[in-house]
C-alpha cells in the first residue's frame, strides 16, 4: 500500500472539486469538499482495494480526514490482521 | 430538579395547556406561552454563562420540550426550533465577536430565533440551497424565495441557509444569522394545516442584508450532522413523546373511570390490557430517547464523537422511530377512549394529539432520513457492544 494507491481511490470516489494531486498528504479532505456521502464511497472503495474492513469504532471523520490519516488507519488494520 | 425545569412545568400546565385548544382552533401563534417562556428566561437556556445565559445542559432543554409537548405541541415545537438555532450559534459561532454579542442579546432580550432552510425549487432537501450569500466588501445580501419560516411573523431573527457565494455548489452552504430589523419578509403562502397549527409555518420571500460576520464560520455541512440534526431529532422526539404520553394519560383516566366493561361483546378488561400495552410502548420510546440523549452528551466530549457514523445512525433512528410510534400509540389511546376520544369536546379528546403527531414523520420526511441511514449502512458493520 502506498499513498499513491489511496490517492487513486480518492480521485475516483471522493468527488472533491479540485484535483487530489494538488492536495498535500495532510490536507483536510472534508474542508476540500468531500461530503459525508462521498466519504461512504471512499470507505467502500478502500475496503475493497486493500482487503480490509474498518470497524465501527474507526468510523468517524478523523480516520478519513486526510491521505496520511487514511494511510495510518490502514497500516493499523494491517498490523492487527 | 432545577428551577428552570420547574418554571417550564408551571408554564406548560398553567399557560400552554389552557390555550392549546384555541391555538389549534384558530391556527394562531401561542403568544401567551411564548411570552411566559421569555419571562422565565428560557429562550436563552443554552447561552453560556460568560455571555449572560444560564448555560443549561441539553438534557434540560429536551426535558422542557417533553413537558411542553404534553400540553401544547405547537408551543413545544416553537421552543424546540428556537433552541436548535440557538445551539448552532452557541457551538459554531462563538469564535466571532458579532455572534458572541448576538448570544448576549438572545439571553438579555430573550430573542426568538426562526429558521429559513427550505426553498422554492429545492423542497425539503436541507443539504442544498439555490440562493447565495452575495458579498460586497464586509457587507452581504441574500434573497431566498418560497422559504417556509415557522413563526416568521413573530420571530426576532432568522437563521438562513444559503450557498456560500454566487459560484458555490448547491451543497456548499453556510448559515447566516439575520436579526429581523435586517430582513424584509413578504408572505407568499399561509399555514392552514392538519396539525401543529400554532407554529404558523408560512412561506415567504425573504431578503436580508448585513455584515459578513453574521455568517457562521463553519460550513453547514459540518454544523448540520454535529449539531442541527442531533438537537433537532432529540428536541422533536422529546416533544412527540410528550404528545403520546398525554394521549395515554387520557386513556388511563378513561379506563380508570369505566365502571363496567364497555358494551356488549367486549371482553371485560380489554381496555385495561390495551392501556398496559400502550404504556409499554411509551416506556420503550422513552428509553430510546434517553439513550440517544446520553449518546449525544457523550459524543460532545470528544471532537470526533459527533462525526461517528454510529452516532449519525442513532440520531436518525431516534427521530424516525419516535415519529412512527407516537402515531401508533395515540391510535391505541383512541381505541381505548372510543367516541369520547374521537369527539373534540371531552376530557378524553385525542384529535389534536393525533393531528399534531402526524407531522412527525413529515417534518424532514422519514423516508429521506431512512435513505440516508441506508447509505451509511453500506459501511457501518453493527459490531458495537451492548453499552457502546
Amino acid at each position: 500500500m502506498s499513498n499513491a494507491d489511496i490517492r487513486a481511490v480518492l480521485e475516483t470516489h471522493a468527488r472533491i472539486p479540485v484535483a487530489v494531486e494538488s492536495l498535500s498528504d495532510e490536507a483536510n479532505l472534508f474542508t476540500a469538499g468531500m461530503t459525508s456521502l462521498a466519504s461512504v464511497e471512499v470507505i467502500l472503495a478502500l475496503e475493497e482495494r486493500f482487503g480490509i474492513e474498518f470497524p465501527d469504532q474507526m468510523m468517524h471523520r478523523k480516520t478519513f480526514a486526510s491521505v496520511s490519516a487514511i494511510a495510518e488507519a490502514i497500516a493499523r488494520l494491517k498490523a492487527v490482521a | 430538579m432545577n428551577a428552570f425545569l420547574e418554571s417550564a412545568r408551571r408554564i406548560a400546565t398553567e399557560v400552554a395547556a389552557p390555550n392549546a385548544a384555541a391555538v389549534d382552533a384558530e391556527s394562531r401563534f401561542p403568544a401567551e406561552a411564548m411570552d411566559a417562556l421569555k419571562q422565565a428566561h428560557l429562550l436563552g437556556a443554552l447561552v453560556p454563562a460568560e455571555l449572560g445565559g444560564p448555560a443549561l445542559d441539553f438534557a434540560t432543554v429536551f426535558a422542557i420540550c417533553h413537558l411542553l409537548g404534553r400540553h401544547c405541541a405547537s408551543t413545544a415545537m416553537i421552543f424546540a426550533m428556537h433552541q436548535i438555532q440557538a445551539a448552532c450559534i452557541v457551538l459554531h459561532g462563538r469564535e466571532v465577536e458579532w455572534q458572541r454579542n448576538f448570544l448576549r442579546r438572545i439571553a438579555g432580550e430573550q430573542l426568538l430565533l426562526a429558521s429559513a432552510t427550505t426553498e422554492a425549487g429545492i423542497g425539503g432537501d436541507l443539504s442544498r440551497s439555490a440562493c447565495a450569500v452575495i458579498r460586497d466588501g464586509d457587507r452581504f445580501g441574500i434573497e431566498k424565495r418560497g422559504t417556509v419560516i415557522s413563526y416568521g411573523d413573530q420571530a426576532d431573527a432568522v437563521l438562513i441557509t444559503a450557498r456560500s457565494g454566487p459560484d458555490a455548489q448547491p451543497t456548499d452552504q453556510v448559515i447566516v444569522v439575520a436579526p429581523k430589523e435586517q430582513c424584509a419578509l413578504e408572505k407568499t403562502g399561509g399555514w392552514d394545516a392538519l396539525g401543529m397549527r400554532g407554529t404558523c409555518s408560512n412561506s415567504y420571500l425573504l431578503r436580508a442584508a448585513g455584515h459578513v460576520d453574521q455568517v457562521i464560520p463553519e460550513p453547514y455541512a459540518d454544523v448540520s450532522p454535529r449539531t442541527m440534526v442531533p438537537v433537532a431529532h432529540l428536541t422533536w422526539s422529546s416533544l412527540w413523546l410528550g404528545i403520546a404520553t398525554d394521549a395515554v394519560a387520557r386513556a388511563r383516566a378513561f379506563v380508570r373511570r369505566q365502571k363496567q366493561p364497555a358494551g356488549e361483546g367486549m371482553p371485560p378488561g380489554m381496555n385495561a390490557m390495551r392501556l398496559a400495552a400502550a404504556v409499554s410502548q411509551l416506556q420503550s420510546m422513552k428509553a430510546n430517547i434517553v439513550a440517544a440523549a446520553r449518546l449525544y452528551e457523550n459524543a460532545l466530549k470528544s471532537p470526533e464523537g459527533v462525526t461517528a457514523l454510529s452516532f449519525s445512525i442513532a440520531m436518525n433512528n431516534v427521530k424516525t422511530s419516535t415519529a412512527y410510534r407516537a402515531v401508533e400509540v395515540i391510535n391505541q389511546a383512541m381505541l381505548i377512549c372510543g367516541i369520547a376520544g374521537y369527539k373534540n369536546d371531552t376530557p378524553f379528546s385525542l384529535g389534536r394529539h393525533l393531528r399534531d403527531a402526524h407531522s412527525a414523520a413529515l417534518m424532514v420526511n422519514n423516508d429521506r432520513i431512512d435513505a440516508n441511514t441506508a447509505s451509511l449502512l453500506r459501511v457501518h458493520k453493527l459490531d458495537g457492544d451492548l453499552f457502546d
